[in-house]
């Protein structure tokens, strides 16, 4: 009796500790989304939707300011999709190699060497890729755009340098991700394959895959979500001006158009540059909501 | 129960220890007749990061009962700063524009600024003219052999729109917005970095900002050289503003000797010795 009136009140102290965590989680996320959007409409309403969202001439300074962020935006997700795109394969087939193809010796360098590269800060990223990345990729324009009288070089910060470095940043998150889900498939169904004659190369690509699709797709939704959201990295090798997303075009992305502009930006421009932060909140959000859709659905499948 | 009564007994030395040292504070303050005390806050311009900091450790071994706190948050975050009376002075590096100085903020040209065009140091064209300026600038002209230079392409680099060196350079030289840059950076840093890294690029910076990584360019055959700015020959210079509520004469006391200071023998020779230039 004494001991249930002495725990109760532990209980209730620590029930509430929770409750108040929880609360603190969900009035972040919640207060977070009202102040984007009270932010980042009064732009959309001042310069119009569609002028700002699909206007193509970045102007914020003019005596005539035009606020069009149609080339960013788009940008975004050239540049997203195309290190998602490059990226999730050597991703994937890291992953396989790592859980079914590696021998345990072999695993136990490769396993922490992706690790490490998730550890990695991006600004290291942003640093090589200016070092070492950009005077590469200064030689290659030279070369393509040798006869070119149009062309304008922009010295090797372009489009082609930022995918590269988002390419390499999002590999372990994609990695981690499609191994674990690759582990957990049952050993029952390589053993049917196997059992039915297939090859090991055939169970891979045949069984194993196809069985662990879901938790890849959370690791590729992940990886996509960490591209998108990427700005410290890609500020340094990407270039900076305001461009239609060719590779060779130096261009900005929605992160680093917030970056690079914050700090200067007053009235409208300021403004503008907060609805650019809607928007790239808005991406993040579906992101997270095809991510939730995928969750869900595995568990259904099960 | 022992034990409460000595953290009490200890509690009550401690407060009458404490007592007694501020009070001697007190005493000793007043014996220095009048010595201000208390807290200046700038805030603004990333370009006047070094002018900045140099006056105020300055100021501060000249007053050492006052705190001087600087933020380098940009011209215009500055003076909103200002504005709001978040602090008290904010620092822009370009003139005050009407709506700021329509919400009270008043300017003080306490330094002028040059802004040199540099080229990385391999680079042969030593002299443009504005109009070659202009031109490399605006993308008509797009490889340094149209210059007198080596066959190079011109890397065309700037700053982002907003900033203070920007739109100094700019209006300077009335390219306000036809600038086709190739790479818009952030800070004076990458700017210098990337000139000294890339063949064939140009940039523009501060001119106390300037090093050994890269070669300033003449403009017009003048020189961006201190003594060219204040004989007014050398066309790209710009003020640095310390901008108040109100004139200098309403501030608190402490913005006074601030800005007293700055006036001062000691607090001019910190702006000539970051490489600005006083203003007349």
């Amino acid at each position: 009796m004494k001991n249930k009136a002495q725990k109760k009140p532990a209980e209730k102290i620590a029930e509430s500790i929770f409750t108040v965590c929880a609360i603190v989680a969900i009035f972040a996320v919640c207060s977070i989304t009202v102040y984007m959007i009270a932010k980042g409409t009064p732009a959309l309403r001042n310069v119009g939707v569609s002028p700002l969202l699909f206007g193509t001439s970045w102007k914020p300074t003019a005596q005539d300011p035009q606020y069009g962020i149609f080339y960013i935006i788009l940008t975004s997700i050239v540049g997203t999709a195309a290190s998602v795109l490059l990226g999730v394969p050597v991703a994937l087939l890291t992953a396989v190699f790592l859980t079914e193809v590696a021998g345990k010796k072999l695993v136990g360098i490769v396993y922490p060497a992706v690790e490490l590269l998730a550890a990695i800060p991006s600004v290291i990223y942003g640093l090589l890729g200016l070092m070492l990345l950009n005077p590469l990729m200064y030689k290659l324009e030279k070369m393509v755009f040798a006869d070119s009288a149009t062309h304008q070089f922009t010295g090797g910060s372009n489009l082609i340098s930022a995918v590269i470095v988002l390419e390499i940043m999002i590999l372990p998150t994609v990695v981690n991700v499609s191994a674990s889900a690759i582990r957990a498939v049952p050993e029952e169904l390589r053993a049917a394959s196997f059992a039915l004659g297939a090859g090991k190369i055939q169970t891979i690509f045949k069984v194993t895959i196809p069985a662990a699709k879901s938790g890849i797709m959370t690791g590729v939704v992940l990886g996509i979500g960490r591209a998108l959201g990427e700005a410290m990295a890609i500020n340094m090798v990407a270039g900076g001006s305001v461009n239609l997303p060719l590779p060779f075009n130096s261009v900005r992305f929605l992160t680093t158009q917030l970056v690079s502009e914050m700090g200067y930006a007053e009235g409208l421009h300021r403004q503008v540059l907060f609805t650019v932060g809607l928007v790239l909140y808005v991406f993040i959000m579906s992101v997270n909501l095809i991510l939730q859709k995928i969750r869900k659905g595995a568990v259904m499948d099960e | 129960m022992k034990k409460n009564w000595m953290i009490k007994t200890a509690a009550v030395g401690m407060l009458a220890v404490l007592m007694a040292g501020s009070l001697t504070g007190c005493g000793s303050t007043e014996a220095n007749a009048a010595k201000l005390s208390g807290k200046i806050s700038l805030a603004g311009s990333t370009s006047m990061e070094k002018l900045c900091e140099a006056m105020s450790e300055s100021f501060m071994e000249a007053n050492p009962e006052i705190t001087v706190t600087v933020e380098y948050t940009g011209s215009s975050a500055g003076v909103e700063s200002l504005v709001q009376g978040s602090v008290d002075v904010g620092n822009a590096s370009r003139g005050l524009k009407d709506g700021e100085k329509e919400s009270g903020a008043v300017e003080n040209i306490v330094a002028i600024d040059g802004i040199a065009v540099i080229t990385d140091k391999n680079n042969t064209v030593k002299d443009v003219t504005t109009e070659q300026l202009v031109s490399i600038y605006t993308g008509e002209v797009s490889n340094w052999s149209e210059l007198g230079g080596n066959d190079e392409a011109i890397v065309v680099i700037g700053r982002e729109a907003g900033s203070g060196t920007r739109g100094a350079f700019e209006e300077l030289l009335e390219i306000e917005d036809i600038c086709a840059y190739a790479q818009e950076l952030d800070s004076t840093g990458a700017v210098l970095a990337k000139v000294a890294s890339t063949p064939g690029a140009i940039g523009y910076i501060s001119l106390d900002a300037a090093d050994d990584s890269i070669q300033s360019i003449a403009l017009n055959g003048v020189a961006a050289t201190e003594e060219n700015i204040v004989a007014g020959q050398y066309q790209l210079s710009r003020p640095f503003v310390m901008a108040t509520m109100g004139e200098i004469a309403e501030q608190s006391e402490l913005v006074q000797a601030w800005f007293d200071y700055i006036h001062s023998e000691d607090g001019q020779a910190v702006i000539t010795g970051v490489g600005l230039i006083l203003p007349e």
